[in-house]
């Protein structure tokens, strides 16, 4: 699946250095239709593009503050900057693109959709992942993936000390070097399945230069957790 | 939570109007802070064998040409006051030691901020925008700075527990975070003979890179050692006479975002306080990494 293409007429400008967030966010919510949205202006500001439930797609101009794009469901928001903490924690699904770098807790509890991050990403990236996909495009800081529980976290670079810290059932697959793996986090065959499932999800993410066999998985060797075989469907 | 601001400029333009940028920033990370807000200014340097010093005084009608012509008695020369709101510096023609000694012995009920060749620290409870105000931040010139705008967890809210505090001569810290063991950290450094004023976590992170320094450390080693001797959380920014170091503690648990340009570097607890700086949709951004030691100006960090 590729990332859809913005063709749809802009629908609403927003410029923050006028608009408030709320106003923002608020037209977001209350008109029901879909479309395109551009926000000039963002200043780091908070909580922009933040609980959207319909297929909109919004491009914003600029950096943001905290909290980008959270609990994001069906929209598409694309960056074009660098985001502050927090960019699509507890997203449902949907698109969230950084065309820059993130900051702590990128994705944190995402439950689906896809976040792609073109630069790199700070500590704690995918803490508490529940399904969502992440790829970074660069390196991730420590303690990535802190308690995944579910989804796929790709990086292109390197990963920080404690990746997968005392981690679930969710997938790490890394490019570059790992400073260090967290408890209960060990390093898994990468099967020819996991080769596919990598190149569908840079695919997806349109990153197109970087070779999927170059990756190695890395998991939960299911010790500090109770796992039972006959659960596996559920997880 | 708290809000911390540092700023270094490169050109003899910004250094015009290093207060009203810096009192930008400010306003921006009020609501990380709107107990207190203080600033460290770093700006005209004092001649050659005098020292300068900022004060507070707690007295609605401080008595500050009094103070000035007391200081010229003792040391021949003195120039001040400058007053500002609640503080006033002063130049005097002594040693900063001399000086802080005579003030510390014959001036009990003033607060000395800072003291150093040009170091000028203002620091107040109540909201940072009414701070910004109140002392009149945008007029200020100088080469760099340091705010912070604090929301208490620890201590008190008067001016003494407001940040930055002075950690020696021309040097000082802003704290972002909670240090756990600065009960018995402070016992310690109070054998060592490092003065505290306040109850505040902050200062006691203060008082150890004081007592690292006077040991014969440099700012850096100073700095990596509190990655060893400091439990808890920190963004800590710190002050020298030619620029300013950032450290984050080993887990990065409270924020920070650096970016320079050719005009400046600045460093923020937050981006929105530095996309206010010109030019700084084109400034090289990036967060710091945690428990490295970043730095601009480094001659006193060797020295």
């Amino acid at each position: 699946m590729a990332t859809p293409e913005i063709t749809q007429e802009v629908v609403r400008s927003f410029d923050l250095a006028v608009d408030t967030v709320r106003e923002l966010n608020q037209a977001l919510h209350s008109e029901a239709s879909a479309g395109r949205v551009v926000v000039r202006n963002p200043g780091g500001r908070h909580a922009v593009a933040v609980g959207l439930d319909a297929p909109y797609e919004v491009e914003i101009e600029g950096h943001v503050g905290y909290y980008c794009a959270g609990m994001n469901k069906l929209a598409t928001v694309r960056v074009r900057g660098n985001c502050g903490v927090g960019v699509a924690e507890n997203m449902m699904s949907g698109l969230v693109v950084i065309e820059g770098s993130a900051s702590q807790s990128a994705g944190a509890s995402a439950r689906g959709g896809r976040l792609v991050i073109h630069g790199d990403a700070s500590a704690r990236c995918g803490i508490s992942l529940k399904g969502a996909d992440i790829v970074v495009r660069g390196s991730i800081g420590h303690m990535g993936a802190f308690m995944g529980q579910k989804g796929c976290l790709v990086v292109c670079g390197d990963a920080g000390d404690s990746l997968g810290d005392s981690l679930y059932e969710a997938r790490l697959y890394v490019r570059g070097s790992v400073a260090g793996l967290g408890a209960d986090c060990i390093e898994k065959e990468m099967r020819a399945e996991h080769v596919a499932q990598v190149r569908e999800l840079l695919a997806a993410a349109e990153i197109d230069d970087v070779d999927a066999a170059e990756f190695r998985r890395y998991g939960s060797a299911r010790r500090l957790y109770n796992f039972h075989v006959d659960n596996l469907g559920n997880y | 939570m708290c809000g911390i601001a540092g700023l270094y400029t490169k050109s003899a333009t910004l250094r015009e109007h290093l207060g009203a940028l810096l009192a930008d920033m400010l306003e921006q990370l009020s609501d990380r802070g709107p107990d207190s807000a203080g600033v460290a200014f770093y700006r005209d340097p004092a001649p050659a064998g005098w020292c300068k010093v900022s004060l507070h005084s707690p007295s609605h009608a401080p008595e500050w040409d009094a103070l000035g012509g007391e200081l010229a008695a003792q040391f021949g020369e003195a120039s001040g006051p400058r007053v500002r709101a609640t503080h006033a510096v002063f130049e005097i023609a002594a040693q900063a030691e001399e000086a802080q000694a005579w003030l510390l012995d014959r001036h009990p009920e003033l607060t000395l901020m800072s003291a150093g060749s040009s170091i000028e620290i203002y620091k107040e409870a109540g909201l940072p925008t009414r701070f910004v105000e109140r002392f009149a931040l945008e007029q200020i010139t100088g080469s760099h700075a340091l705010g912070h705008t604090r929301m208490a967890t620890e201590s008190r809210v008067t001016t003494e527990h407001s940040h930055p505090f002075s950690t020696g001569l021309d040097l000082c810290l802003v704290h972002n975070g909670s240090l756990s063991n600065h009960n018995r950290l402070r016992r310690t450094l109070a054998r060592e003979g490092i003065r505290f004023r306040t109850d505040c976590d902050s200062e006691v992170a203060a008082g150890y890179l004081t007592w690292r320094l006077r040991e014969g450390a440099t700012l850096e080693q100073a700095l990596e050692a509190c990655l060893d001797d400091l439990d808890g959380f920190y963004t800590f920014a710190v002050g020298t006479a030619d620029g300013f170091a950032v450290l984050r503690d080993p887990i990065a648990c409270k924020p920070a975002v650096m970016a320079e340009t050719d005009e400046w570097v600045a460093m923020a607890s937050e981006y929105r306080a530095i996309a206010v700086l010109p030019g700084a949709e084109d400034a090289v951004t990036w967060e710091p990494a945690p428990g490295q030691v970043y730095s601009w100006g480094t001659a006193s960090l060797v020295a």
